[in-house]
């Protein structure tokens, strides 16, 4: 293991002040020579559109590109719940400190100071632009904007589009994107999939993609390449994210030298529908606010089979109003998915399978009335009821916990940019804003920040500082990498094992669960990194893909993406080892307070863990980037 | 559940298309999508190619699943997408024909996957409101009416499925079109290229071999976001008012 520090570039000055100061002090690229520039984005959700629009607005030649058929269906497009800003409309007391210190310490100390704060800073920005592309937020009666306080923050500070706030913003960025593709500076890709990165004389100078359509490579040429590329939790198979997510193309930067960050912090959401059947494809999210109105209950019993209805309050475990009176139904995300494992390790589990928990809005029923419920949840209790074939409102609803989010990702530096310099990674694919774990309504505002408001600014410091020799895409760099891309995909074809795709991702996804899930300990990690190599070595020898190279052939995508998640889960496992602490989402059983609580180690872990790739059977490189906290004091969190 | 399954199955964009039988033994919690993907395991275990389709969040909000079960673009449940059809609404030994769009606009890609790229250039004539980024004021600037701010809303929750053009017996885009057109009009946001906006984007729809309107009303039947065709009446009149001033 190597110790050195990454230099993360932050800025001189106040916390208040790095941004301006940054601001201040880069270098600015002469608007006739940004048209000589060509820059690559890969991804076009939040964080994708939203650079491409950005940077086509500026000046710059941009090639966007996207795996999907159109790019408005990135996954970006699924989120519910809202975004943060510290516009503080209400005057409920919101500040730019208060959502940066809300934001860090949802984190569990785990992220960077300064990036943190510019997010918040930035937070207020985003909303204006966004409104003024038509975005419909939630308005009051007097024709300004709504707010609604989400995620147990004590200020509304959450603007909304009904359930779809994700969905609005999406079409927003996608339209800014349209814009641009109208007026020639945007060249859109749709349905192809980045393979692989072209680094040249050590800087980022293009990627090879695949045609999804035709199967045919393609070499682009560009002086910067950003990577939007989303999240990794479809490497627990079972998770919220679109079937399409993956870690392919950050994966291949991995490899290529950029340093992957704290891979082990993945978000539990703890209100999804529960898994119903070995046939469960993915899993739909239930929003958070439902919390508001539910209570969360099991039997005390673990023989008590009877039907919810049948169970005297005498015999029910509200568990979380028990342990936790001061938050009750409310505890943060980790906090709650935690303890729904518990009460379901402990037998208490309930539905057929016995693997969920009740969310029962019986008690708000009677107090507030069918309506008052209906109007604030009737579209999520329809969805459930689509889902599971039961009414929410007769019926306490069935939910479990489910992978969501991914904090961990490519590690960049205050700059955006990844170990390899011209290799920016913005949005859920870099690892820097959320620490340990992700507040709600956070996802959006940092995909939205990073892409519409830093990215501008630290791409342009970049260009002017730096030279580009003309590269034409016959370099032998480039042929050298399609040439490893495409004997990938043959050896895949080639094998004609007797297991599908499905079959190992949903083998991976369970070892994953179990061992790398909500609740990890050191035996459970090793034996998980064992199972991972074995299954990985099964992979290459027994699989079975169907079809050609050469025609749309979406078992063929998956099992490379599948490839690269068997790759993932184990460094998602060895990071979980090497932090001997709990922090957020990231749960080691040994190290718990008396209460069952989360045991921080800030002694020893207060440090971006970021692996280096050297092979994979020998060990990756750690390289550590030390948190400073120069504002806030590190506190054990407590919601009892 | 055991299933009978009749599913058009084309090669390429040039080859015949054809529909073949296939079974599949279904349980009624799964959904219609995962019903498909049994039936693609079973066929690849078999040695053929699985049956191709579009997906990806399978839970009705990113518009890619596109097929015509029994006649009807995404099936039977009205608000419903395909991915959020369940199999419960079926029973033992039903027969399902599973299509895809068919729509001059919309050529075939393989099996029940299009080509719908022509609605990304529907919006690109003109989608959009024209706001460079760091140009905006202050969000609170411009109150807007709640009652209009939420009928904007409803057009915009558009997802670009194409479920309109499929039910449409003359492969019209209007609904489409027309739901962006009514939400950025409606908005104060969206004032000022609206002339220019409409004229462009109904020329878009046209030049993309997407037919007229002639009030069917089946497109706002088969809507999984149910927007009501009065979004194609109040495009009919932006258009007359933007070429007649």
């Amino acid at each position: 293991m190597s110790d050195s520090i990454l230099n993360a570039r932050i800025p001189e000055g106040r916390l208040e002040d790095k941004w301006q100061n940054f601001l201040d002090s880069c270098k600015l690229v002469n608007p006739n020579n940004k048209r000589k520039h060509t820059i690559i984005v890969v991804g076009t959700g939040l964080a994708g559109a939203s650079s491409a629009a950005s940077l086509a607005e500026l000046g710059y030649n941009v090639k966007a590109f996207c795996i999907q058929d159109s790019a408005r269906r990135a996954h970006s497009i699924a989120a519910q719940g809202g975004i943060n800003a510290a516009k503080n409309y209400h005057d409920d007391g919101d500040t730019v400190w208060r959502l940066f210190y809300d934001t860090i310490k949802g984190g569990d100390y785990r992220a960077r100071e300064a990036n943190v704060y510019r997010l918040a800073q930035i937070s207020n920005n985003i909303i204006d632009q966004s409104v003024a592309q038509g975005v419909p937020f939630a308005r009051e009666y007097g024709g300004l904007l709504a707010n609604r306080s989400f995620g147990g923050a004590q200020v509304s500070r959450t603007f909304y589009a009904r359930g779809q706030t994700g969905q609005q913003l999406l079409l927003g960025a996608y339209q800014a994107l349209s814009k641009m593709v109208d007026a020639g500076k945007v060249e859109m890709l749709p349905r192809q999939e980045m393979l692989d990165l072209v680094v040249i004389e050590g800087k980022a100078r293009g990627i090879i993609t695949r045609n999804l359509v035709t199967g045919e490579y393609e070499r682009h040429v560009a002086d910067a390449v950003l990577l939007c590329t989303g999240g990794y939790g479809n490497v627990f198979y079972l998770s919220t994210n679109a079937k399409n997510s993956n870690v392919t193309a950050a994966w291949r930067c991995y490899k290529r030298g950029a340093y992957f960050a704290n891979p082990c912090y993945t978000q539990i959401h703890p209100t999804c529908i529960p898994v119903s059947g070995d046939y469960q494809s993915k899993l739909t999210l239930m929003s958070e606010s439902l919390r508001n109105d539910g209570r969360v209950w099991v039997p005390k019993n673990a023989d008590d089979k009877r039907p919810p209805n049948q169970i005297p309050e005498s015999d029910r475990d509200y568990y979380l109003e028990r342990r936790y009176p001061s938050f009750g139904n409310l505890v943060p995300r980790d906090v709650a998915s935690r303890n729904a494992k518990h009460v379901v390790d402990d037998g208490r589990g309930v539905g057929a399978r016995g693997v969920a928990v009740y969310l029962d809005f019986a008690d708000s029923i009677n107090r507030l009335g069918v309506d008052a419920i209906s109007a604030r949840y009737g579209n999520l209790f329809d969805m459930y009821e689509r889902i599971t074939g039961e009414n929410p409102y007769e019926k306490p609803m069935r939910i479990y916990p489910a992978v969501h989010y991914t904090m961990g990702g490519l590690w960049v530096d205050y700059h955006l940019m990844s170990t390899i310099p011209g290799l920016f990674v913005l949005g859920e694919a870099n690892f820097s804003d959320h620490g340990a774990n992700r507040l709600g309504a956070s996802a959006l505002m940092q995909g939205l920040s990073d892409g519409y408001f830093v990215i501008s600014h630290t791409l342009g410091d970049y260009i002017a500082n730096n030279s580009f020799p003309d590269v034409s895409d016959s370099n032998e760099a480039f042929a050298e990498v399609e040439s490893e891309s495409s004997q990938r995909i043959e050896k895949l074809l080639s094998i004609q094992g007797e297991r599908t795709v499905l079959e190992f991702h949903r083998d991976l996804g369970k070892i994953m669960w179990d061992n790398v899930g909500m609740s990890r300990n050191r035996e459970g990690l090793g034996s998980a990194i064992s199972e991972i190599q074995k299954l990985r070595d099964e992979f290459w020898q027994n699989l079975k893909v169907p079809g050609q190279a050469t025609t749309y052939n979406k078992n063929l995508e998956f099992a490379g993406r599948v490839a690269d998640f068997l790759e993932l889960g184990e460094l998602m496992a060895k990071d979980a080892l090497h932090r001997e602490e709990s922090c957020g989402g990231h749960f080691r059983e040994e190290y718990q307070t008396e209460e069952g609580e989360a045991l921080r180690n800030d002694e020893e872990f207060t440090y971006v863990a970021a692996w280096e790739y050297s092979d994979l059977n020998g060990e990756s490189t750690l390289h550590k980037e030390n948190l400073e906290f120069e504002r806030v004091a590190p506190s054990q969190r407590s919601y009892k | 559940m055991k299933l009978s399954l009749k599913i058009w199955r084309q090669e390429g964009p040039d080859k015949e298309g054809r529909l073949v039988r296939y079974q599949v033994e279904a349980n009624p919690h799964m959904s219609f999508l995962e019903m498909i993907d049994v039936l693609n395991e079973q066929l690849i275990k078999a040695g053929e190619d699985p049956v191709e389709f579009d997906h990806d969040c399978r839970e009705g909000i990113c518009g890619s699943c596109n097929m015509v079960i029994n006649g009807v673009p995404h099936g039977p449940l009205r608000g419903t997408a395909a991915c959020q059809l369940h199999m419960r609404h079926y029973k033992d030994g039903d027969t399902i024909v599973i299509e895809p769009w068919l729509a001059r606009g919309f050529p075939i890609i393989k099996d029940l996957v299009v080509d719908r790229s022509a609605f990304d250039r529907i919006i690109a004539a003109g989608g959009y409101v024209s706001v460079d980024t760091g140009s905006a004021p202050d969000a609170n600037a411009i109150p807007i009416e709640k009652v209009k701010s939420d009928t904007a809303f409803d057009y915009a929750t558009c997802i670009g499925c194409g479920a309109c053009v499929a039910a449409c017996p003359n492969a019209s885009a209007s609904l489409f079109t027309a739901s962006k057109i009514a939400h950025l009009a409606l908005l104060p946001q969206g004032d000022a290229e609206r002339k220019t906006r409409v004229v462009r984007m109904v020329d878009q729809m046209e030049k993309e071999g997407f037919g007229d309107c002639s009030n069917h009303g089946a497109c706002e039947v088969v809507c999984p976001k149910e927007i009501p065709i009065d979004a194609i009446a109040f495009m009919r009149r932006e258009y007359m008012k933007a070429v007649l001033s």
